[in-house]
């Protein structure tokens, strides 16, 4: 286990300011059948230039965080507490039109469908100026100029002859290619990406995968990306936080996330996924169960349930979110110690089921 | 709700002996279905009452293969290159424009509705969505036990009950959720109950379109493992249809790669994914993106571009308009699917080397 483990952490980070800081983020969305906990006590940071991977199911709360970082679940009555601090200024007592100001300015998004995200009846340029005009007193043709220079940067080939078309006319990928342009109309400083190529094929895919990095490293502004697909984060993140049932469950630096995983969440989510690099014949090992609902989540570890390394006690303690110890950039909570999730782990990576992890680990005296 | 239970080592169809995998399930050898140069336009009009035909889109254009019996063949390819409507014409859902579909050794591409339902209890297919493809009005028992009503099988309620209950069992569902509606299920235990749905007719050829690409990554595995596991058991013949190449060659035996209404490489998986001969399937390999940072960074290859559309396909080589190995040739002259030396078949004038595939970024595990 700890032959490959330790990679090289980054170092700057830590060091320097973070560009966004959610601290104790809790979304309440109360309903007839009971209030829904979306999002339940969430921290994290994004620092400038970096990108963040927020891994999870649907239902885990992930972009329910990212929508309120944006202001964009206060209508909908959520009830939201915490803060979440954008270069120190607390974005959650911002009023609404100061919220607006930075909304498509300083934090931009693009979501998952690009289809739906874009007013049919209205030509792609005009969508981009009003971008642009929403947030800077330009002339109409200096914001066309500028929707023009956007599509170039993004990749559209004829820039100046497609700004005049309709969405209907541009293909999947040439929309998605649209979203990135809009949300970089007013060069953001973090860009909140939501599932941004799960709707695309997969050289579609990798083609604006390379367009965000390049233009991370053009801008650098910093990326927070949502996805459920760990291939995704994996080439894209710097740092990965897995969100499950509301709460971040782990934490940690991709390399080290993927290479010593310390969650059994996380470690269902790896072993469940077919990889083109592990033997074709090998089984993959679902989680048991489904996600939890958020009405009425489990007690204790919200994961225990599904966990097949659950004690009795865990449905009761809450566990924190607390360094490994050793790796102070990683975080994870979890219930069991260290140890015995490092020794479950090498167990899991050799290919073992959780059963035969849990008798090697007796073997060798061992007990969750 | 408990959640899906491991399911009890009895064959589903009654029968004492369990098949061995890839054993012939009935008589007569040969391929299951014989596909023979298959065509499927689309016709694109102009005008509401008096409509002019001004085009076709060529969804399948010309497409040959094989399914043997007991073997899983997978159908990739990106959004548009016709392997859904494959599927459609397979199940008789569409009638071909031209060519032929044998199904064991007869010709039913042009069949009669009526002739058609006999061909429709030997071939089933699990969709997509297991949300719009349940009825919510109906319960788990009606739904799975439909099949049974619509072709006049088991008419004694008892015993429909009872082998409606041993197919929820098979495919890892409580029995005694027979009289619950869809909604009361996840989306995995949806996809069961379709997957229940679908064996309950004992069919010799299972169609999967994109079974696990609305489920959450942890659900997937639940039911890409059921699979696994019926297609191991029952010996079943299944065309497995997905755009996630990992997924494929996890489920399958044998791979077809499609662009735009043809076939541009079909061989063994491991052959395909080992080594990919046709640009087109190496660079689909090269974009899938690795569980794994540390290769990050690696050189790859990224196609650019977007599918033409199949309306107005290139001539000659369809790929050729956006193969970084393009010659005048590619577009001058079709190449025909043809064994170009490593077990697949290739159809390709110009086909990727050992050097090449590696130079593009394929990384499978050797």
């Amino acid at each position: 286990m700890s032959a490959a483990a330790p990679s090289p952490q980054p170092a700057p980070s830590s060091q320097r300011e973070p560009l966004l800081r959610v601290e104790d983020l809790r979304v309440e969305f109360p309903t007839e059948d009971g209030v829904v906990h979306a999002v339940d006590g969430i921290t994290y940071q994004v620092f400038p230039g970096r990108t963040l991977g927020i891994v999870g199911e649907s239902g885990s709360g992930k972009t329910v965080s990212s929508l309120t970082a944006l202001g964009l679940t206060r209508r909908q009555g959520a009830r939201i507490s915490g803060r979440i601090l954008f270069e120190g200024q607390d974005l959650l007592a911002l009023a609404e039109e100061k919220m607006r100001a930075i909304r498509g300015n300083d934090i931009a998004m693009i979501f998952q469908d690009p289809l739906s995200s874009l007013h049919p009846l209205y030509k792609v340029g005009r969508q981009l100026i009003e971008a642009v005009r929403a947030h800077r007193d330009v002339s109409r043709a200096t914001a066309r100029a500028r929707a023009v220079e956007l599509l170039g940067l993004v990749g559209i080939p004829d820039p100046a002859r497609r700004v005049d078309q309709y969405p209907h006319e541009f293909s999947g990928g040439m929309r998605q290619r649209v979203m990135i342009a809009m949300a970089l109309a007013n060069e953001p400083k973090l860009l909140f990406a939501d599932e941004p190529t799960t709707a695309l094929d997969v050289t579609v895919q990798a083609q604006i995968l390379a367009l965000m990095e390049r233009l991370q490293r053009e801008l650098g502004m910093a990326i927070v990306i949502i996805t459920h697909d760990l291939g995704v984060v994996a080439e894209v993140a710097d740092d990965i936080a897995v969100m499950y049932a509301g709460r971040i469950v782990e934490t940690a630096s991709a390399e080290r996330l993927f290479a010593a995983p310390e969650h059994p969440y996380t470690w269902g989510l790896l072993k469940s996924i077919p990889r083109l690099d592990s033997p074709r014949s090998e089984d993959l090992v679902p989680i048991p169960g489904t996600p939890p609902s958020l009405i009425q989540p489990p007690s204790g570890c919200h994961f225990h349930p599904r966990c097949p390394y659950a004690q009795p006690e865990h449905a009761r303690i809450d566990p924190a979110l607390e360094p490994v110890p050793e790796e102070a950039a990683h975080h994870v909570a979890c219930l069991l110690d260290s140890p015995t999730r490092k020794q479950l782990w090498a167990q899991l990576r050799e290919g073992a089921t959780p059963e035969q992890a849990l008798a090697a680990l007796a073997a060798t005296g061992g007990a969750p | 709700m408990s959640g899906p239970t491991t399911p009890p080592p009895l064959s589903p169809f009654g029968e004492s002996a369990e098949p061995a995998p890839g054993a012939p399930r009935a008589n007569g050898g040969g391929p299951l279905v014989r596909v023979r140069e298959l065509v499927k336009h689309f016709p694109l009009t102009r005008g509401i009452i008096f409509q002019k035909k001004i085009g076709a889109v060529r969804a399948v254009d010309g497409l040959s293969f094989e399914i043997e019996r007991g073997e899983t063949l997978g159908l990739v390819g990106e959004t548009g290159c016709g392997k859904s409507t494959t599927a459609r014409l397979i199940t008789r859902l569409l009638e071909p424009t031209s060519g032929g579909i044998d199904f064991e050794g007869r010709d039913i591409s042009h069949l009669k509705r009526s002739a058609l339902k006999a061909i429709r209890r030997e071939v089933q297919m699990i969709f997509q969505d297991p949300y719009s493809s349940l009825n919510p009005r109906k319960t788990i028992g009606s739904i799975i036990g439909e099949p049974f009503a619509i072709h006049g099988l088991l008419t004694d309620r008892a015993e429909r009950k009872r082998e409606v209950q041993r197919l929820m069992e098979t495919v890892g569902l409580n029995p005694e959720h027979y009289n619950r509606y869809p909604h009361e299920f996840s989306g995995g235990q949806r996809q069961r109950i379709g997957v229940a749905r679908a064996l309950a007719l004992e069919p010799k050829l299972l169609i999967a379109d994109e079974p696990v690409s609305a489920l959450d990554v942890s659900i997937q595995a639940q039911v890409l493992n059921l699979l696994r596991d019926l297609q191991r058991r029952l010996g079943l013949t299944i065309v497995f249809i997905a755009h996630d190449l990992s997924v494929v060659r996890h489920m399958c035996d044998r791979v077809a790669v499609m662009y735009l209404g043809k076939i541009v490489e079909i061989g063994g998986g491991d052959e395909l994914y080992d080594f990919p001969r046709h640009p087109y399937t190496g660079a689909l390999l090269a974009a899938v993106p690795h569980a794994d940072p540390t290769r990050h960074g690696e050189q790859r290859r990224i196609l650019g571009g977007d599918v033409p559309s199949p309306a107005n396909p290139p001539a000659a080589c369809r790929f050729h308009t956006r193969c970084p190995k393009a010659q005048p040739l590619c577009s001058q002259q079709e190449p025909l699917l043809e064994d170009k030396g490593s077990g697949t078949l290739v159809a390709c004038h110009f086909p990727l080397s050992r050097e090449e595939a590696e130079g593009m970024g394929v990384r499978s595990a050797r």
